[in-house]
C-alpha cells in the first residue's frame, strides 16, 4: 500500500495537485523508473530491410517489466495500466494511430517530455491544421494521411479558408526546418509528433484521454500555465473557456471563521472515541452476522432473480407471511423490526396484547411527521401533542420530565424536530424493554419456528 | 512641547498594531494547535490495526461476477444513477441532459424526460417509486413525478426544488418523498421541503465544491456524509446544520461516500486513488484500499449488503473489489474502454449496476451479480 507523494512543488513554488496532474506525476514517475538505465526497459536500434528503426522496445518488454516492477500480479492487469499510458502519449506504437499496448514484438517509442500532458497541452485547431498540410509535403510512404486525418484535412480546410494561405505557409516552414534534421532524428521527432495528435485528436471510434470531469476542468489550478501553440502561431493567451475560469483566490479565514473553527476542534476533543480494537470487533460481527443476508456471499433462496430471471425471492420480501429468514434478521436489532413493515405489524400487535402499544405509536407518528411537507408539520404536532402527551392524553405515554418540558417548549412554536427529545427517550425504553420482551414471545418465537418444518437449509 | 508628541505617538501606535493581524494570526496558531491535539487523541486509541484482527476470519475464495443485464440507450456518458426501492428499477441521467427511468429487470425503458440543461451529474428516485429528482449544470435540483400513464409528458410536471448557486454534484430523497438533500459545486449542502421548495437548512463547512453525499441508514439517525474537492469528510447533523465530525486523510478530491451498512462507518473513494474506511466511534480513519498498480482516481464506491464488499469504480475503467476487513482486492473488471461513472449495490443487494460509456456505441448501464 504505497503512499503516493502528491506534492511536487511546481514552479511557482506550490504544492497543490489538480486531481488530473496528481495521475499525471504517479504516470511520469513509472515511466522516468522505465527510462532507468539499470532497472529501466531496454532501448535499442532495430535494423529492418535498408533502413534502422532507432530508439524502440517491444510491447511484450514493457509488459514484462509492468509485471516485475509494479508487483502487478497478472498480465491482464499489465496490459490495461500499459494501454492507459498509451492512451495518454507516455509511449506509443510507432506504426499504428490507436494507442493501445500490445503483448507482442510490437514497436513502441517514448514520447518527448516536451509533448506529456503534464504541460497542460490544448492545442488549437489551426495547430493541428498547419501539421496535417505538412504532412502533405512530405513524401515518405509512412508519413500518408490516414483516411479521418484526410477527412479532418478537408474539413480544417473549408473552416479556415481565410487563413488557408498563412497556415500553409507555416506548413512550408516547418517542413523545411524538419528536411535540414538527421535522419535518425527526423524519424523519431516525427513518431513522437504524430503520437501527440493521436492523444489529441484521436482516431474516431478511440477514447479520448483529454476529455475532463466538468466538476474538475473549471478547478484548473494554473490557467495561465496552459499550453496551446505547437508551432507558435498564437501567443499563448488563454481563451475564455469555461474549462479556463480562474480559480478563485483561496480566502483567509476571517476572525469569526477562526473563532468557530477553534469551537469545532474542542468539540472534537471531548468527544468519547472507542479503541480502534473494540470498533474492529464490532465491524467484525456486523458483518458476519450479516454475511447469510449478503447475496454476494450467499446465494439468495431460492435464487438470485438476476441470475434465475425468477422473481420469487422479491415475491416473499414483500409477502406478509415473512419467511423464517426474514424472521430472524428481526432478532439481531431493533431497527431491523422498525426497518421491515411486517416487522413494525407483529411488534405493534404483540405491544397491543400488552396494552403498552402507545410508545411505538408515537414512536410511529414522530417518524411519520418528519415525512410530510413542512406545510403539514403544525397541525401534526399538535395531534401528536393531544394524543400522546396532553394532560388527559388517550394514550398517554411516559418520558422523563425534561423532556416533558422540552417538547412543551418546542410545540408552542412547532417544527418537524419538536418531538426529538421525548422519541429518542421513548427508542431507549423500547430497545432496552419492549424489544428484548417481543423477541422473547411465544408470538415471535412462532413465527420463528414456522417456517423452519417447511424450508431446507441450502448448505 | 516636543516632548509631549514624543511621549505622545509610541503609545498610540502600538494600540493601533495589536489589533486585526495579531489576533488572526494567534487565532490560526490555536487552531492549528487545537487540530494537531486532536490527531494525538485520536491516534492514541490506535492499538490494533483492522487487517490484523480480521486475520482470524476465513479469506473470501475467487470471486467471479458477471454481466446480467445491458441497459442501453442513453446518447451520451451516463453521469450517475438510482435504484429503485423495489430492487429493480433504476434512474439515470446522462452528460446529454437526458433522464430515463428503466425497469432494469426486464431492461424496458419506462419514462423519458430531457432536461433542458446538459450535465444532468445526479438523480435520485423517491423512495415511494413515484417520483425521480435530478439537476446538474442548471444549478438546480428538479422532481418529476411518473404516473402510469405512458403518454404523460414528464416535463410538464416537473418540479424545481433546490437552487444553488453552482453546479448540483449529488441529490437523495431522505426516507420520504418530501425532502431532499443536495449537495453542489457551491460548496454547501442542504435540505429542501419538495412541495414547496423551501430551504429546510443549509450545511457550510467545506471549503470547496462538494462532490457526493449519502445519508445514514438509520431509522432514529438524522445525519448524513459528504466529501468534497477540499479533501474533507463531513458527517452533518440534519436538525442544527452542524458539522459533528470531519476527516481530512485524503490526498486529493473525494467523489464518492457510502455509508458501511451499520452506520457506523463509510467508505470514500477519492482521486488519490485510494478507497478508504472511517469509522465514526473510533473517530479515526481505519483503512486504506490502494495498490501501487492503482494510479487512477476512484470515482465511485459502494458495500455489498454485508459491508465485507466494498466495490470501486475508478477512472481507468475498472472496478476493483476490495475486502473490507482484510484489506485486499478480491476481484476486478476490466471495462476496456468503458469508464465507470456511478455504481450501486441493489437495495436488497442482489446486484450492483455501474454506469459506463462505450466508445462505439452510447452511455449503457450494465448490472452484475455474482456468479
Amino acid at each position: 500500500m504505497a503512499k503516493n507523494n502528491s506534492l511536487h512543488p511546481n514552479s511557482n513554488g506550490e504544492t497543490e495537485d489538480s486531481p488530473n496532474m496528481l495521475v499525471y506525476r504517479k504516470m511520469e514517475d513509472v515511466i522516468a523508473r522505465m527510462q532507468d538505465e539499470k532497472n529501466g526497459i531496454p532501448i535499442r536500434t532495430v535494423k529492418s530491410f535498408l533502413s534502422k528503426i532507432p530508439s524502440v522496445f517491444s510491447g511484450s518488454d514493457i509488459v514484462q517489466w509492468l509485471l516485475k516492477n509494479l508487483f502487478i500480479e497478472d498480465q491482464v492487469e499489465a496490459l490495461h495500466l500499459g494501454t492507459l499510458m498509451a492512451a495518454h502519449g507516455y509511449f506509443f506504437p510507432i506504426s499504428d494511430h490507436v494507442l493501445t499496448l500490445k503483448d507482442d514484438g510490437t514497436f513502441y517509442r517514448f514520447q518527448t517530455p516536451y509533448f506529456w500532458p503534464s504541460n497542460c497541452w490544448e492545442p488549437e485547431n489551426t495547430d493541428y491544421a498547419v501539421y496535417l498540410c505538412k504532412r502533405t509535403m512530405q513524401n515518405k510512404a509512412r508519413l500518408e494521411l490516414a483516411d479521418y486525418e484526410a477527412e479532418s484535412l478537408a474539413r480544417l480546410q473549408r473552416a479556415f479558408a481565410r487563413k488557408w494561405e498563412f497556415i500553409f505557409m507555416q506548413a512550408e516552414a516547418q517542413a523545411k526546418v524538419d528536411k535540414k534534421r538527421d535522419k535518425i532524428e527526423r524519424k523519431i521527432l516525427d513518431s513522437q509528433e504524430r503520437a501527440f495528435w493521436d492523444v489529441h485528436r484521436p482516431v474516431p471510434g478511440c477514447v479520448n484521454t483529454t476529455e475532463v470531469d466538468i466538476k474538475k476542468s473549471s478547478r484548473m489550478k494554473k490557467p495561465h500555465k496552459t499550453r496551446k501553440s505547437v508551432y507558435g502561431l498564437q501567443n499563448d493567451i488563454r481563451s475564455n473557456s469555461p474549462t479556463h475560469t480562474p480559480a478563485p483566490e483561496a480566502k483567509q479565514p476571517t476572525e469569526e471563521e477562526l473563532r468557530e473553527q477553534i469551537k469545532f476542534w474542542q468539540a472534537q476533543l471531548d468527544r468519547h472515541r472507542l479503541k480502534m480494537s473494540k470498533v474492529a470487533e464490532s465491524l467484525l460481527s456486523y458483518t458476519e452476522q450479516y454475511s447469510d443476508y449478503d447475496p454476494f456471499l450467499c446465494t439468495p433462496d431460492p435464487s438470485n432473480p438476476w441470475i434465475s430471471d425468477d422473481t420469487t425471492f422479491w415475491e416473499m420480501e414483500a409477502s406478509k407471511e415473512p419467511g423464517q429468514t426474514r424472521v430472524r434478521r428481526w432478532g439481531f436489532v431493533i431497527n431491523e423490526v422498525l426497518k421491515d413493515p411486517v416487522g413494525r405489524e407483529q411488534f405493534l400487535k404483540f405491544l397491543e396484547s400488552e396494552f403498552s402499544s402507545e410508545n411505538l405509536r408515537f414512536w410511529l407518528a414522530v417518524q411519520e411527521l418528519k415525512k410530510r411537507p413542512i406545510r403539514e408539520v403544525p397541525t401534526r404536532v399538535q395531534e401528536i401533542w393531544e394524543e400522546f402527551l396532553a394532560a388527559g392524553a388517550p394514550s398517554a405515554i411516559n418520558v422523563d420530565s425534561k423532556s416533558y418540558d422540552k417538547t412543551t417548549q418546542n410545540v408552542k412554536d412547532p417544527g418537524r424536530y419538536a418531538f426529538e427529545d421525548a422519541q429518542e427517550h421513548i427508542y431507549k425504553l423500547m430497545k432496552s424493554d419492549s424489544y428484548s420482551r417481543f423477541i422473547r414471545s411465544s408470538a415471535y418465537q412462532e413465527l420463528l419456528q414456522a417456517k423452519k418444518k417447511k424450508s431446507k437449509n441450502l448448505f | 512641547m516636543l516632548r509631549g508628541l514624543e511621549m505622545e505617538t509610541p503609545r498610540t501606535n502600538l494600540a493601533v498594531a495589536s489589533q486585526p493581524s495579531d489576533t488572526l494570526t494567534t487565532l490560526k496558531t490555536e487552531s492549528e494547535t487545537l487540530k494537531t491535539k486532536l490527531e494525538e487523541e485520536r491516534a492514541k486509541l490506535h492499538d490494533v490495526e483492522l487487517h490484523q484482527v480480521a486475520e482470524k476470519i476465513e479469506a473470501l475464495g475467487q470471486f467471479v461476477m458477471k454481466t446480467r443485464r445491458t441497459l442501453k440507450g442513453h446518447g451520451n456518458k451516463v453521469l450517475c444513477m438510482d435504484w429503485c426501492k423495489d430492487k429493480r428499477r433504476i434512474v439515470s441521467s446522462s452528460q446529454d441532459g437526458k433522464v430515463i427511468v428503466w425497469d432494469a429487470f426486464t431492461t424496458n425503458k419506462e419514462h423519458a424526460v430531457t432536461m433542458p440543461c446538459t450535465w444532468v451529474m445526479a438523480c435520485a428516485y423517491a423512495p415511494s417509486g413515484c417520483a425521480v429528482a435530478c439537476g446538474g449544470l442548471d444549478n438546480k435540483c428538479s422532481v418529476y413525478p411518473l404516473s402510469l400513464d405512458k403518454n404523460e409528458n414528464l416535463a410538464a410536471k416537473k418540479k424545481s426544488v433546490a437552487m444553488h448557486t453552482n453546479y448540483l454534484s449529488a441529490c437523495c430523497f431522505t426516507n420520504s418523498d418530501m425532502q431532499i438533500l443536495t449537495s453542489s459545486g457551491d460548496g454547501t449542502c442542504a435540505l429542501w421541503d419538495v412541495e414547496s421548495g423551501q430551504m429546510l437548512q443549509s450545511f457550510h463547512g467545506h471549503a470547496a465544491d462538494v462532490l457526493c453525499l449519502d445519508l445514514a441508514p438509520s431509522e432514529t439517525g438524522n445525519t448524513f456524509v459528504s466529501g468534497g474537492c477540499d479533501k474533507k469528510a463531513c458527517v452533518w447533523d440534519m436538525r442544527t446544520g452542524q458539522c459533528i465530525q470531519s476527516f481530512e486523510t485524503h490526498e486529493s478530491d473525494i467523489n464518492s461516500v457510502r455509508y458501511y451498512p451499520s452506520g457506523d462507518a463509510f467508505a470514500s473513494g477519492s482521486d488519490d486513488a485510494t478507497c478508504r474506511l472511517y469509522d465514526l466511534r473510533a473517530d479515526r480513519e481505519v483503512a486504506i484500499y490502494s495498490k501501487e498498480s492503482i494510479i487512477f482516481g476512484t470515482s465511485s464506491v459502494d458495500f455489498s449488503l454485508s459491508g465485507r464488499l466494498l466495490f470501486g469504480g475508478y477512472n481507468d475503467y475498472t472496478i476493483n473489489v476490495w475486502d473490507v476487513l482484510k484489506g485486499t482486492r478480491v476481484s476486478i473488471l476490466f471495462g476496456h474502454e468503458n469508464r465507470v461513472s456511478t455504481l450501486r449495490v441493489s437495495p436488497d443487494g442482489t446486484a450492483f449496476s455501474y454506469a459506463r460509456l462505450l466508445v462505439n456505441w452510447s452511455g449503457s448501464h450494465s448490472v452484475i451479480t455474482p456468479l
